[in-house]
């Protein structure tokens, strides 16, 4: 008898646990939904952002949301390897080295319009994913430097061909000290 | 939690300091320099003034290549509180503005202004300000800017913004520590200026209203220290304290640490303790500025080094070339394998890529070392001996920061507090495997800068991306919902007006079919293409017979209108032949009517249209068939006949037209303009009796045009030639608008109106055959449109 009681509690105490946690994660789960994919961010923060489609997806998102559902990670050459080997952190696999079908990891480049033979044909402002690009029909281009990603996609659409890429300057805030400046020796 | 004033009042009135973690003792050498009074260089041919020689962001430069400047003259203006602005050391003339080795360890050209000096040393005017205590701050603060004065210690921090800050300060400390071996250019300076650093101390406690003011001083510079206590011997508010000689004593943190006992934070500044430092060299050079209204244009720099003859201090225009001061102190590369030259010490500095760098605000030291006094690289591997972290003053663990560094380890480093190194180089200098790893630290420091400015840039392009994505979406939802608009309305305004339209589709049915009709009663239905070109010419032959017959001067309008019907008919006639012809059909179905914009001409002969011929003759020749506005001329006269003594005027002037014609062809853009309206005038004053405007408004008739495909085809009115009128402003010249007949008032071309009038008749012929059998075409094309509409219907 007693140990039926006993059961019976145990049984009770056991539900009611259930019942009151089950509506308390019921309830956190419409109340913190989390909206977008967190893994989705996290990669596109690893991402480089520069939105050229080198690894065939139309810009860096996209491309993070197919590393998410399974795509390769070593398909951003402007990234390099060292996107790779943090992607490759985040996603719990093995760092390989970088798919050559998408391209070369290249020094950093920007866009820039050789303003003389610029038509005003607005063709390259259509093609810029960051909007670096200003000017307006039948006048002059110029792309914002500090802006400029550096992806490539302007320089085809132009049918003058007036658009270069030029490695970015050296400047002494860019600069990375050299090992062998001077060395130090025990003076004393 | 931190000391507090009088705790620490208490304690260096009993002439006790605090000490800081670490240090060194490396030998101080300091006697090669420090032996001789402060020498004046002379001034250097040319010197280069680095824009930017502090930490913040460089003015505007206000002067340019080829100008005159006088000593002391602002060569860039502030912009920004952050911005310094330079001066001329010495009068001369701006050489260049160029971009110029820099001081700075990647030797990377910086902006430079080159000043070509002329040895006068021609002062600008000055504005001291003597009774500073009776001005506002604000107008200190201003005239420190003004002369450009930043931090003069080795950061370069503007002093102006230093000197003013929004906390209370309990110690102004003057920094005369000068801690870094060989270095004595502090210590000279305090030796024989100490009155005038004293003069700048009361005027940064005129400004800071500091609770006290402490003057560190390394034990190992007695001279300096007499000299400083005398000159501040009657201000009680000020004390000279005798620091121990340990490198780094002389680092901001470390000295605050020693006089007060209290630590800066990490990424704090002295502020947050309630401690402003300044350099002495920095209080000298505000003297300077408050009371002789002098700029910062020269500072003392140590030469020496055991490879210099002569070590010294020396007087160094601000831009003078490292050359010249090696120059004046007998550089002889003595004990050198190659040439190496450091600017700054031993311990922070950094070999110069060009002896032409110059000394800027922050240039203390230039030292040349034998290679016995500064060691190759022979870098061995870490042993994990520690004792790199006993010496850190900063109390980091310098082998783990190597260890990450070299790594690229990045954010393990920064978990190591890498951004608290001062790079002061304890740790490398009693590293026995002679591991530099100040530079791995500052490779690691600046690859790190690097990375976050990249992130900040990547997150700027993701949102730059995000908001055009946005805004592409938007535009594209706008245009459907704006075509789905258009659509409605269209539909409505079909149902509504339904009726009316389907009243004109009929008209026009029954016109074209009437049209037809009368064409295949003229020639019944030749298809073969030989006979197309029979008829063609037919047409032609009967279009000349009609144009002679007008020619007489006696084309009433009846004449006419039965001329110009014989001519439709015979066009139709052909047109009907021409849909055979598929590649004109095509051309036409293609909406290809390049060709067919130029004239299509039926010619009756009149004055007019002769006048018109050699214009467009010669246009032809220069072989400018497909430009736009080529005249698609129906020269057909069926207002008024024009009298013969017109006819000279006439043809005199159409030449002129054609010259102007191709002037505009030339020059598209002119030629609406250039034709109507002179050639009204001209009328007006030529002609005035026999020329009246029959079509006094010619530019209505232009927009109806735009639609070739509703063209005059179907208009039964004959003299509507087919034409394929894309660009209404050539319809202008289409007009039978006889104000475009008479164009100019030049009369003297009569010689090159008698060549043309030979060509004439050979050129019209030609252009009447051509420009008939396009009509045709065109024509034609349209009846089979229409057929193809009718026959459904």
């Amino acid at each position: 008898m007693t140990l039926g009681v006993a059961i019976l509690t145990a049984l009770l105490a056991i539900g009611l646990l259930a019942l009151i946690f089950g509506v308390v994660l019921g309830f956190a789960a419409v109340k913190f939904k989390v909206e977008s994919d967190p893994l989705v961010e996290q990669i596109d923060q690893i991402l480089p952002q520069t939105q050229c489609g080198q690894c065939g997806y139309p810009g860096c998102k996209p491309y993070a949301e197919a590393i998410a559902n399974g795509d390769e990670i070593n398909k951003c050459p402007p990234g390099g390897d060292i996107t790779i080997k943090k992607l490759a952190d985040l996603m719990g696999v093995e760092p390989t080295s970088l798919d050559a079908a998408h391209g070369q990891e290249d020094i950093k480049k920007i866009a820039y319009i050789r303003e003389d033979e610029c038509i005003g044909c607005t063709k390259c402002i259509q093609a810029c994913p960051v909007d670096a690009i200003l000017g307006a029909a039948k006048q002059m281009h110029t792309v914002i430097a500090d802006e400029c990603t550096g992806c490539d996609l302007c320089v085809d659409p132009c049918p003058v061909d007036c658009i270069d890429m030029l490695p970015v300057a050296n400047s002494t805030s860019s600069w990375r000290w050299d090992i062998d400046a001077i060395p130090i020796k025990q003076i004393g | 939690m931190q000391n507090s004033f009088d705790d620490i009042m208490e304690k260096l009135d009993n002439h006790e300091l605090w000490d800081f973690p670490g240090g060194v003792f490396p030998a101080e050498r300091k006697t090669l320099s420090n032996q001789t009074p402060i020498e004046k260089l002379a001034i250097p041919a040319r010197l280069y003034v680095t824009v930017k020689q502090h930490i913040g962001v460089e003015g505007q430069i206000i002067v340019d290549v080829g100008q005159k400047v006088l000593k002391g003259q602002a060569l860039t203006k502030s912009m920004n509180p952050f911005a310094v602005p330079i001066h001329a050391p010495t009068s001369g003339e701006i050489a260049a503005i160029h971009k110029h080795v820099s001081a700075h360890p990647s030797g990377f050209p910086e902006l430079t202004i080159e000043i070509s000096t002329d040895q006068e040393e021609k002062w600008t005017k000055l504005y001291p300000l003597i009774d500073y205590q009776n001005q506002p701050k604000l107008q200190i603060l201003t005239a420190i800017c003004d002369a450009g004065i930043s931090g003069m210690g080795g950061a370069g921090f503007p002093t102006h913004i230093k000197s003013s800050p929004k906390k209370d300060i309990d110690f102004l400390i003057i920094n005369g520590i000068e801690c870094e071996p060989y270095i004595t250019s502090d210590d000279r300076l305090m030796r024989e200026h100490a009155w005038q650093i004293r003069q700048g101390i009361d005027i940064l406690c005129h400004l800071l209203k500091p609770k006290h003011v402490l003057i560190g001083i390394e034990n190992n510079k007695p001279e300096a220290i007499e000299a400083l206590q005398v000159a501040c011997r009657e201000n009680t508010n000020y004390r000279v304290c005798i620091i121990p000689t340990k490198y780094p004593a002389g680092g901001e943190k470390q000295l605050i640490q020693v006089l007060t006992n209290r630590e800066v934070p990490a990424q704090g500044l002295p502020v947050d303790v309630g401690v402003i430092m300044h350099n002495v060299g920095t209080c000298f050079a505000i003297a300077d500025a408050i009371f002789s209204g002098k700029p910062l244009i020269e500072r003392v720099v140590t030469v020496t080094g055991e490879a210099i003859e002569n070590p010294g201090n020396i007087w160094a225009l601000i831009g003078t070339p490292v050359s010249d001061l090696m120059a004046h102190c007998n550089y002889e590369q003595k004990g050198q394998k190659r040439p190496n030259i450091i600017m700054g010490g031993p311990m922070m500095g950094f070999s110069v890529t060009s002896d032409l760098v110059p000394v800027v605000k922050t240039t203390n030291c230039i030292l040349a070392p034998t290679d016995n006094e500064i060691a190759g690289n022979n870098e061995q591997p870490c042993i994990r001996c520690s004792a790199c972290a006993d010496v850190c003053p900063a109390s980091l663990l310098p082998q783990q920061l190597f260890w990450h560094s070299k790594a690229k380890e990045l954010d393990k480093a920064q978990d190591y507090n890498l951004f608290d190194c001062i790079e002061c180089g304890a740790c490398a200098y009693v590293c026995p495997s002679e591991i530099p790893l100040v530079h791995y630290y500052r490779i690691a420091k600046s690859e790190i800068r690097v990375e976050q400015e990249d992130k900040q840039k990547s997150d700027k392009a993701r949102d730059r991306f995000e908001k055009r994505e946005a805004r592409l979406i938007a535009e594209q939802q706008a245009r459907d919902e704006k075509h789905r608009l258009a659509a409605q309305a269209r539909k409505q305004a079909m149902a509504s007006n339904g009726n009316t339209a389907k009243d004109k589709i009929a008209a026009a049915l029954a016109r074209a079919k009437a049209k037809k009709q009368n064409a295949s009663t003229v020639h019944e239905k030749p298809i073969d293409p030989a006979a197309a070109v029979a008829l063609v010419e037919n047409s032609v032959q009967e279009v000349k017979t009609e144009g002679a017959d007008t020619s007489t001067k006696v084309a009433s309008s009846n004449q006419r209108v039965q001329a110009a019907i014989a001519r439709a008919k015979a066009k139709k006639a052909s047109a009907e032949v021409t849909i055979a012809q598929t590649e004109l059909k095509d051309k036409v179905d293609a909406g290809d009517v390049i060709e067919n914009k130029r004239e299509v001409k039926q010619q009756d002969n009149d004055i007019e249209s002769v006048s018109k011929q050699p214009s467009e003759a010669k246009m032809k020749e220069q072989g400018d068939v497909n430009h736009s506005h080529h005249t698609a001329d129906i020269s057909l006269q069926h207002q008024k006949p024009v009298k013969t003594d017109n006819k000279q005027l006439k043809i005199t002037a159409a030449l002129v037209r054609a010259k102007a014609k191709r002037e505009a062809q030339k020059n598209p853009s002119s030629y609406d303009a250039l034709n109507p309206e002179p050639e009204a005038n001209v009328n007006a004053q030529k002609n005035p009796s026999s020329y009246d405007a029959p079509n006094p408004e010619p530019e209505a008739n232009v927009d109806a045009q735009k639609n070739p495909s509703s063209y005059d085809a179907l208009n039964p009115e004959p003299e509507a030639n087919v034409d394929a009128q894309k660009n209404p402003s050539s319809y202008d010249a289409l007009n039978p608008e006889p104000e475009a007949n008479v164009n100019s008032p030049q009369t003297n071309i009569s010689e090159e109106l008698a060549k043309t009038e030979e060509q004439q008749s050979d050129i019209k012929r030609r252009r009447i055959t051509v420009a008939v059998a396009k009509a045709k075409a065109k024509k034609a094309a349209q009846i089979e449109a229409i057929s193809k509409e009718d026959k459904p219907s």
